[in-house]
């Protein structure tokens, strides 16, 4: 449910170089093309979306690695 | 992932007492000569090999002395005090014996190359840039083109300080001739192994001792000098942190030794009225306040990158958090150096405008000038301007 939100803010914030629909959940979003500064435009699209706010401590490359990795801690700020 | 080890450090005090010695013996006497010919400074390091540091970030068991980050960025502070290109030289190689220790160990070449930097002092160099990249660390056009065990491989490196000196090379490619920009390995290669074509020459206005020109580099080694370990990790957790900690360090080395001929100014002038401190007494003081905050910098930074690698967590060193104060302090002593060597400056007056005055600081401004321009200011700073709107520092 989430990860299909997810893969539509992704296809529209992301600014990938591949369509968000030829990844698989676990895929390397840096590797597919994901900038820091894409990175700011995905998470304040995610923040609005799920009415959350992303603290510092999961605020790191690694959050962002995956849309896996987005899901499970937008699962965890939702708890 | 590596975590530190607390070992015995006793003979610290000695060994920076042996530091200053080469120091001032040797380094300061080239440093002029290293200047003006924009030559690599082949006595500071026969002096520095000489001691054994071309390996003291090495752990203790593995032959080297286990400094800590600590002790080899005051290193580099000593060694800025006498030649601002040495103590470059000295920290950029160091970076690079930080990457192989915390990150390649688990390779049989990587570790039977420590042994041999250990036994040998060598020097190494690194390519990380390219041409066409916008300075990127993070993304090559190069790749490993592999076959049969060996690899080729032919990188455009704008920069590749002391290149021609290295004994080796550390260079980051894309990990096969498939693999995307940002899928990076980083591959250790010997002097024989590899060819140095010139692009570029150095001709420049500071740091002229680190013989920075560009080349295009040809390559041919076994696969085996291929660290499988993403670059990234070794750029978050080490590259990055350990690189503006030991720059920012001997940076605050040049502006210690600027504010030294600035006290021998004051001195002299306090000697001849004693009855009323001169006016330039006031600019001592307050240039002598900058020193102290940036070597706060300095030490809050390291005191943060030590717990991190005491505690081993990896994914700590990629928190924004994280990454803005290490940039933050790579930007803020980078200006420092300059306002403190600008201000010493004002206070010896036309004697530090001198190159042929004891009390020069012709070359400390010409270097420190370089400081914010090479790995830009103002591109670090882009890039924290995309992190601060993310992180917010703890309330």
């Amino acid at each position: 449910m989430h990860i299909d939100k997810i893969r539509v803010i992704l296809s529209a914030h992301g600014r990938l170089t591949q369509p968000v629909d030829k990844l698989d959940d676990n895929s390397d979003l840096y590797q597919a093309g994901l900038t820091s500064l894409a990175t700011v435009g995905l998470m304040l699209a995610l923040e609005d979306e799920f009415d959350i706010e992303f603290p510092d401590s999961v605020l790191s490359r690694k959050t962002f690695g995956s849309i896996e990795t987005i899901a499970d801690t937008v699962e965890d700020l939702l708890d | 992932m590596f975590t530190l080890s607390s070992e015995d450090n006793t003979n610290f005090t000695e060994l920076l007492k042996a530091v200053h010695k080469i120091g001032s013996k040797t380094i300061a006497k080239h440093a002029q000569d290293v200047d003006q010919k924009a030559r690599f400074p082949v006595e500071s390091f026969a002096a520095i090999k000489s001691l054994n540091l071309m390996s003291a970030y090495v752990p203790v068991k593995l032959g080297g002395m286990g400094l800590n980050v600590e002790q080899i960025s005051k290193i580099c502070e000593v060694l800025a005090l006498y030649c601002g290109s040495t103590a470059m030289i000295y920290s950029m190689h160091k970076i690079q014996v930080a990457c192989i220790v915390h990150h390649c160990m688990q390779v049989d070449y990587f570790k039977n190359y420590v042994k041999k930097l250990v036994s040998e002092q060598r020097l190494i160099a690194s390519a990380t840039t390219e041409i066409g990249t916008g300075g990127d660390l993070l993304s090559s056009f190069c790749a490993v083109k592999e076959s049969d065990g060996q690899f080729t491989l032919t990188k455009k490196a704008p920069v590749i300080s002391y290149g021609e000196a290295a004994d080796d090379l550390m260079l980051t490619a894309r990990r096969n001739i498939d693999a995307p920009n940002s899928d990076q390995v980083g591959i250790l290669l010997t002097k024989e192994q590899f060819q140095l074509e010139p692009i570029s020459g150095w001709d420049t206005l500071g740091f002229r001792g680190t013989c920075s020109s560009g080349f295009i580099v040809t390559a041919s080694a076994s696969i085996a000098q291929v660290n499988p370990v993403p670059f990234s990790e070794i750029l978050s957790q080490t590259m990055h942190p350990f690189a503006h900690i030991t720059w920012a360090s001997l940076w605050s080395g040049i502006c210690t030794d600027a504010i030294d001929n600035a006290r021998k100014f004051v001195k002299n002038s306090v000697r001849r009225n004693p009855d009323m401190p001169p006016i330039s007494s006031i600019r001592l003081a307050e240039v002598t306040g900058s020193l102290n905050n940036m070597r706060n910098n300095i030490s809050a930074s390291i005191k943060e990158y030590t717990e991190m690698l005491i505690i081993g967590d990896s994914d700590a060193f990629t928190n924004f958090g994280f990454s803005t104060r290490i940039n933050n302090l790579k930007i803020s002593s980078s200006q420092m150096l300059i306002d403190i060597v600008g201000k010493a400056m004002m206070i010896c007056g036309i004697s530090s405008y001198r190159n042929d005055s004891e009390l020069s600081l012709c070359r400390h401004i010409r270097d420190a000038y370089g400081a914010s321009l090479m790995v830009n200011n103002d591109r670090i700073l882009m890039h924290n301007a995309t992190l601060v709107v993310m992180h917010k520092e703890a309330r």
